[in-house]
């Protein structure tokens, strides 16, 4: 293997170093106005502080490094592959794994369904009301899970078949609003929800230059039009499938 | 807080979850493309980026924002803050305008929050690159910000007034659908994207806090059914003013004096 050469990756950083605490500065002057203004507190802790604004900006300029050499290219390439192989069977295959398996191990999810069985076993006390939220957790965890596979294997299928997305998520929409008034009422919130915090800040670059690589890699596809949408489905279908968990188990 | 411990536990915590990922993408690549990764030790060193970028980021987000961030969430929602030192009823409910610092606030936590999400870079960066630099990456972030902060602040007057869910949530998927008739087609998909894209690593901890915040000190509400509710309305307004950017675009470069 050649030496790793140090300057290029140097000046690599560079620029999302400078980008990044710019990204971070409207937080930074948010928290400071009302800590000043409105609460009128001094800071305390301002070492800490700075140490921790420190990491952020660090932490968000190797992300972003490391998004341009590795996760871009890496789902643009298995795209590519794919395009070539030509197998659409293997394709879905994949789309549902990846989408299960990101979603099912998901932290923001655990601690939505943690919540959500916390509300559901409300009524119930002691050791019932124990095994209650576990089961309640999980079954909430694998139907957002598989909602998401899904989502995924429609989403791939969509850019292999040049589908307009519109009609999809008006479809999604409307089930939802035919749904809400069927499902009972603290499921809805829960299931709003969902949607939002199924996708995570890596899973979410990776199927972006999945569906971008897809489209550009089959004839006929604008990678605008139809690279981008995975996400919108991913958020979309996880709403559908846990208000029907919510009306078959009520 | 001590530091290192801090990463060595955010490290944990991220490659946990990018596991499956990784087991997914080697199963695939081994068995069934059975081609081998051009370049894989650059793909390799910038997964190694990310992970760390990821984990590090989260140690400086919980040692500096998070903790001043939450506190003031909870802080805002309390009565005697809301009452401003008036005499009140402490199981009084206020009117809903008198909590006008909680909504700037959540408008302001709200658009400051989507402008660092590291997932929304990644679409912006993605969407730019495609359309060769037509779609502003700045442009687009500011657009799902300005979305996000009208969400958080929507969302919290629903959990103030204690009107339904679903009525904001339709309400806003009508005017999607009437939008998505006159938007520009290329940026439809885009903009259905954003929503899902605002709801990350940085923005759920403090809208969560002040939905939590607000809906254990307003009276008659109860924190684990009010609770939720915000973050999806927090992912649906971006869609909105992502088209509505669009919409703004072509608009102003398109000729006048025509039609």
């Amino acid at each position: 293997m050649n030496p790793v050469d140090w300057k290029p990756l140097f000046l690599l950083f560079a620029g999302p170093l400078w980008r990044s605490a710019r990204d971070l500065l409207p937080i930074v002057v948010v928290i400071g106005v009302f800590q000043t203004l409105v609460f009128q507190h001094p800071l305390e802790n301002a070492g800490q502080l700075l140490a921790g604004l420190g990491l952020v900006i660090v932490g968000l300029s190797l992300f972003v490094v490391g998004l341009e050499i590795g996760l871009f290219p890496l789902g643009q390439q298995m795209a590519n592959d794919f395009a070539r192989k030509g197998s659409i069977p293997w394709l879905v295959a994949f789309a549902f794994a990846l989408g299960f398996g990101t979603t099912f191990a998901e932290p923001a999810l655990i601690a939505v369904a943690g919540k959500a069985a916390a509300l559901a076993a409300l009524g119930q006390a002691g050791e019932a009301n124990e095994a209650m939220r576990q089961s309640y957790a999980l079954i909430l965890r694998m139907t957002v899970a598989l909602a998401v596979g899904v989502a995924l294997v429609v989403g791939v299928l969509r850019i292999v078949m040049g589908w307009p997305l519109h009609y999809l998520i008006m479809g999604g929409y409307s089930l939802v609003m035919v749904l809400t008034p069927l499902a009972p009422n603290e499921i809805v919130g829960v299931a709003y929800d969902s949607g939002g915090v199924t996708t995570s800040t890596i899973t979410v670059p990776l199927t972006a230059a999945l569906g971008v690589g897809l489209a550009s890699s089959i004839k006929g596809r604008n990678p605008l039009l139809d690279g981008f949408g995975l996400i919108a489905l991913a958020s979309l279908t996880p709403i559908v499938f846990v208000l029907l968990l919510g009306i078959l188990r009520g | 807080m001590n530091l290192f411990p801090a990463l060595t536990a955010s490290l944990d915590a991220t490659l946990r979850d990018v596991l499956p990922i990784t087991v997914v993408i080697i199963v695939f690549q081994v068995f069934v493309l059975r081609r081998s990764i051009a370049d894989w030790p650059r793909v390799v060193l910038g997964f190694g980026c990310v992970l760390a970028g990821l984990a590090v980021f989260l140690v400086g987000l919980e040692a500096a924002l998070f903790p001043l961030g939450e506190a003031m969430a909870q802080q805002l929602a309390k009565p005697e803050f809301v009452a401003a030192g008036e005499d009140f009823a402490s199981d009084a409910r206020l009117p809903w305008h008198r909590y006008r610092w909680t909504y700037l606030f959540a408008f302001a936590i709200g658009v400051s929050t989507t402008i660092a999400e590291p997932a929304l870079i990644a679409v912006a960066l993605k969407a730019s690159e495609v359309s060769g630099g037509a779609i502003r990456a700045w442009g687009l972030r500011l657009a799902v910000a300005l979305g996000a902060g009208i969400g958080v602040m929507l969302g919290s007057f629903r959990i103030v007034t204690g009107y339904p869910l679903p009525y904001f949530i339709i309400v806003g998927y009508l005017i999607v659908i009437v939008q998505t008739y006159f938007a520009p087609k290329q940026i439809i998909p885009l903009a259905y994207d954003s929503g899902g894209v605002t709801t990350s690593t940085v923005t759920v901890p403090l809208v969560a806090a002040l939905g939590l915040g607000l809906a254990g000190n307003v009276p008659g509400r109860d924190p684990l059914v009010d609770g939720f509710g915000l973050i999806a309305i927090t992912a649906l307004f971006p869609v909105v003013t992502v088209m509505a950017y669009a919409q703004l675009a072509a608009w102003r470069n398109a000729p006048r004096g025509r039609e």
